[in-house]
């Protein structure tokens, strides 16, 4: 399910939409996660505060976005673009990949919420897409 | 069996009270076959899927998408036996239409991105958890039957005649 050209130029587009808010859905995606898959909160034991306030929630929802916009600006070739997230990921955070597509829907959440009249059904596949490569990439030097 | 909370209970009436069932059910089910096309396969004898345009104007789609919500509608009514509540809907769904149900999986997260555009902030976390823990169940409920290689229909107490098909 690689990405065609359209899809590409529509990632772009809603990129171009949202991005000014990246830091803002970047914190409600992760703490909408935390609360919605209670399950990833393992991986946060070491933040005091897991709330949507949180400090700690907030700069790390700016830290996901940030990687977004970097896949984004690599989007001709995702794997060599997110090399060194994936070693991070693999090697040192060691999230389970199963994750990136929790995490990803509740991007996609927030979006909606957001931006409904932009997130049309041609956009959704687009990003939809575009996440499943992120996490793919992501998990590149897994195993 | 399941507990809801009566946060639970109050958010899951009070969306769908408040809901369009032939909005959202065709938004729902034209999402899905738009960003997960291989849906498709069981909507044959719908006609023209060719595009997200044809998918979005097809008639029977939107007539199908208005079913669906009101399949979930009897849940939303049932809250404390959806297993029994969709019963006969999981036979139909496992021994007649073959649905792989996974699919059911695919359905939700796209109904839950319609209602999170329709409902805004008000979408917050917890109503989210709420929704997906209702649709999870229902899914699940929907689920049971294909367990069931060995059990015929009769057994049931069903026929494809009470199932209206």
């Amino acid at each position: 399910m690689s990405l065609t050209d359209k899809d590409k130029a529509t990632v772009k587009a809603v990129w171009a939409k949202i991005s000014k808010s990246a830091d803002a859905i970047g914190a409600d995606a992760l703490s909408r996660m935390l609360v919605v898959y209670p399950q990833t909160k393992t991986y946060f034991s070491h933040w005091p505060d897991l709330g949507p306030n949180s400090a700690s929630v907030k700069n790390h929802g700016k830290n996901v976005m940030g990687g977004i916009a970097l896949a984004v600006s690599k989007i001709d070739d995702l794997t060599a673009g997110l090399l060194e997230l994936s070693e991070q990921h693999a090697f040192q955070l060691r999230v389970d990949p199963a994750n990136f597509k929790i995490l990803s829907h509740c991007i996609l959440v927030v979006i909606a919420g957001l931006f409904p009249k932009d997130f049309t059904p041609e956009a959704h596949v687009a990003v939809d897409k575009f996440f499943c490569g992120v996490s793919l990439a992501l998990a590149e030097r897994y195993r | 069996m399941v507990v809801w909370t009566d946060f639970e209970r109050s958010t899951i009436q009070d969306i769908f009270s408040k809901m369009d069932y032939e909005v959202v059910g065709p938004a729902a089910l034209t999402r899905c076959l738009i960003v997960y096309p291989w849906t498709q396969r069981y909507f044959g004898n719908f006609g023209n899927l060719y595009n997200a345009a044809a998918i979005m104007g097809n008639p029977m789609v939107a007539k199908h998408g208005t079913t669906i919500l009101h399949g979930l509608d009897r849940g939303v009514k049932n809250m404390d036996d959806l297993k029994t509540t969709y019963a006969e809907l999981s036979v139909l769904h496992s021994e007649k239409l073959h649905v792989d149900p996974d699919n059911f999986k695919l359905l939700s997260d796209c109904l839950t991105i319609v209602v999170a555009a329709q409902l805004g902030k008000a979408f917050t976390a917890e109503v989210q958890a709420a929704f997906q823990k209702f649709l999870a169940v229902v899914v699940s409920s929907l689920g049971r039957q294909f367990n069931y290689r060995a059990v015929r229909l009769h057994k049931v107490g069903v026929s494809l005649k009470t199932l209206n098909v």
